[in-house]
Parts: structure tokens; sequence; C-alpha cells
């Protein structure tokens, strides 16, 4: 017979690692199922609003979550991604992974948010081959190269602006009429002399060979090709919360929670930038981790 | 048995930074380019790895894309 947990924490961001130490804490039988750990805490350039923090950057403060997640013997299921969460008879819910599958009584969606992607030709095939959703990372790549941005809000901004610092030249594509980003970056952007900026122009395609070469592009109302060696992906984030079908989310895709992280089904609460609650900060979602497992806690309390 | 164990990497990655943690914390020594300043290195990792993603790492000729923490742990036979 599988194996009831009092609870499962999905994701090991902020959010979920700040459950897990709350229930480790409580002495619950429960256990983490992650693909990583820190979340997008993780890809965070620098954090100057982290209590106590007065500057840490993303990764170390990452590795700080992490050290104390394990400082108790949590059973952590890393490298694994949730595929389903189905509510199962007598208040038993149903995990499964890409690996295996498990059951606890109650359970926490903390699975956190990911980069949108295009959805154009290429940009599958081209991954790590030129595409990329992350510029702190694989910018210095592409010193004196030519790249593309795509995107207009402050995460496309700052790409670009740390593009026009390593790269030949710096197309900024932009579906909207106007940048949307704030006036600071925007200006500075303006005022770089690498800087192409196109507004209301759609990416088509992605081309290339072994990597990527170009980009065609729609734009007032006429198809062009660029050359470029880079493509970075700046268009925002969307949740992780696919896997949860049974559970009910907004418009955007996050995950509706009440006040105490309770979904729309008894036993399935959700904490971080998963869910609706407003402002995507580290700290908020770790301050929502450890109301949704107190919440958990009260329920199993309750059914017993 | 030592292993030879070569990063690629660049300053700012967060994958790369916790890879070197998890070398350093398991003390492997290990020699690493930077290939966002050295072009060269940037280029036959690129013809090495057949990808532009960081980190890449080599243990023993074997090339390893990301910090995909099982498997460096196989190739460094640890458990």
């Amino acid at each position: 017979m599988t194996k009831i947990y009092d609870l499962i924490i999905i994701g090991a961001g902020p959010a979920g690692i700040t459950a897990a130490v709350y229930a480790a804490r409580k002495r619950m039988d429960f256990c983490v199922i992650s693909k990583d750990i820190g979340g997008q805490a993780a890809w965070s350039g620098n954090v100057e609003n982290y209590t106590g923090y007065q500057f840490v950057t993303g990764p170390e403060l990452a590795a700080k979550f992490e050290e104390h997640l394990r400082r108790y013997q949590i059973d952590l299921k890393e490298e694994q991604e949730v595929v389903s969460l189905k509510r199962r008879d007598k208040g038993v819910m149903a995990v499964r992974t890409d690996k295996a599958q498990y059951e606890a009584r109650s359970v926490i969606i903390a699975s956190g948010k990911r980069s949108k992607e295009l959805g154009v030709p290429g940009e599958k095939e081209f991954k790590n081959r030129g595409v990329t959703y992350c510029a702190t990372c694989d910018g210095p790549l592409f010193g004196g190269k030519d790249v593309a941005i795509v995107g207009g809000g402050n995460s496309a901004l700052d790409a670009a602006l740390q593009m026009t610092r390593i790269a030949r030249r710096v197309y900024l594509i932009n579906s909207f009429p106007q940048i949307t980003g704030d006036a600071v970056m925007r200006d500075k952007i303006m005022a770089a002399p690498n800087v192409i900026v196109m507004n209301d122009a759609r990416v088509l395609a992605i081309t290339g060979d072994s990597f990527v070469n170009g980009l065609a592009i729609g734009h007032g109302g006429q198809e062009n090709k660029i050359e470029v060696q880079g493509v970075f992906i700046e268009i925002g984030l969307v949740p992780n919360s696919g896997f949860a079908e049974e559970i009910v989310a907004n418009d955007f895709g996050e995950v509706k929670v009440d006040c105490k992280n309770r979904t729309n089904i008894p036993g399935i609460f959700a904490a971080g930038d998963v869910t609706n609650v407003p402002e995507k900060q580290i700290i908020i979602a770790a301050g929502e981790g450890a109301k949704a497992c107190l919440s958990a806690f009260r329920y199993l309390a309750q059914q017993k | 048995m030592a292993h030879t164990v070569l990063v690629y990497s660049t300053a700012t990655c967060p994958y790369c930074i916790r890879l070197k943690q998890f070398l350093a914390e398991n003390n492997i020594a290990y020699e690493n380019f930077d290939v966002g300043a050295d072009r060269a290195k940037a280029d036959e990792m690129v013809k090495k790895s057949g990808q532009l993603g960081v980190p890449v790492i080599e243990i023993d000729g074997r090339i390893i894309v990301g910090f995909d923490r099982p498997k460096i742990q196989q190739a460094l036979g640890l458990s």
C-alpha cells in the first residue's frame, strides 16, 4: 500500500522551503517534491529588501534557505516534476510526478512561476543554442555579438541594459506601441548608442542552423529579417499551476486562495508566486509558506 | 581517485555559483574558466557541449550541461 503522508509540499522556493521548515518543527509526516531548490530566488540578482539582510544576492539567499531546510531530516524528492494533483476519496490527495506517485491528507502548492515562452517556430529548437530566458546567466556569452531582447517591460529593459555593455548591437523587440517599463530604464535604453528599439513589432520565427542566426519580425505590416546570434525572451512569467486541474485559478492561471491559503478544495492549500496573492516578493512568498503550513496543520488536527 | 574537473561558467549565473559551492562542499578540486571574459574558452565550451548555456562541467572528459546534481554525483563517484 502507498504510504499516506500528512502533507506534501510541491515546490522548494521561498514559500515551499518556509512551509517545510514549519512542518518539520511541527513534526508533521511530510515530503517536499521539487524540480530544483531555491526557485526564482536563485535566479534573482541583488536582494536588498529581505529583512535582516541589508544586501544579499539571490543565489546566496537561496543557499541560506537550503541550508535551513537541510538542518532538518526532510524527505526531499528532488529533480521531480509534478504532473497531476487529484482528490481521491476519504480526503486523500494523489500527487503524480514524472517519476512516482505519492499520497497525502493535505497538500501545499508552492510551485511558483516560470518564464513565459513566445510560442514561435524555432524557439524550442534553439533553446540554449542562442535562445535564452536568463540574461543574467547567459548574457556574458554574447560579447561582441548582435542580440535581440523580446519584451517591453522592466525585465526586458533590465536585460537590454545589461546587454548594451556586452553585445555589439542590441535590438529591443516590443510588441506594444510603446515601452511599458519604468521611465528611468527606458531613458537609459534610449541613450545607449548600440540599441535599436522596434515597437509594435512581433517575432514570427527564430531561425538558424546549429545556432541562432536571425529573427523574422512582423513590423508595420511587413516581414523583416534581422541577423542576431542571441535571443533573450523576457515577456513575463506564468504560474506553474497546470497540474492542478481541479483547483480554481484566476485569468492569469494563478491559484485562488483565501487569507488562510485555502483553495477551493479542502485540504489543498497554496502559497507564494503561484497564487493570486498580490505582490510577488521573496519575503511575501516566505510568509505565505509559513501561513499555508499552519493552516494545513490546523486542518489536519480538525480531521482527526 | 582524483578527477580532472573543468568548469565553464560566467560570474553572474546562479547555477554556476551553486555548482561551485557543491564542488567546494565535496572537496573537489577544479579549474574554472570564465567564458564571459575568455572568448577562446567560450568557443571551446560551445564546441564541446554543442550549446550556449552555462554552466558546463567536464569530468574526466565527460561533458555535463547545467547543474545536474545526480549526473555530477555519479561522474564523481559521490553517493
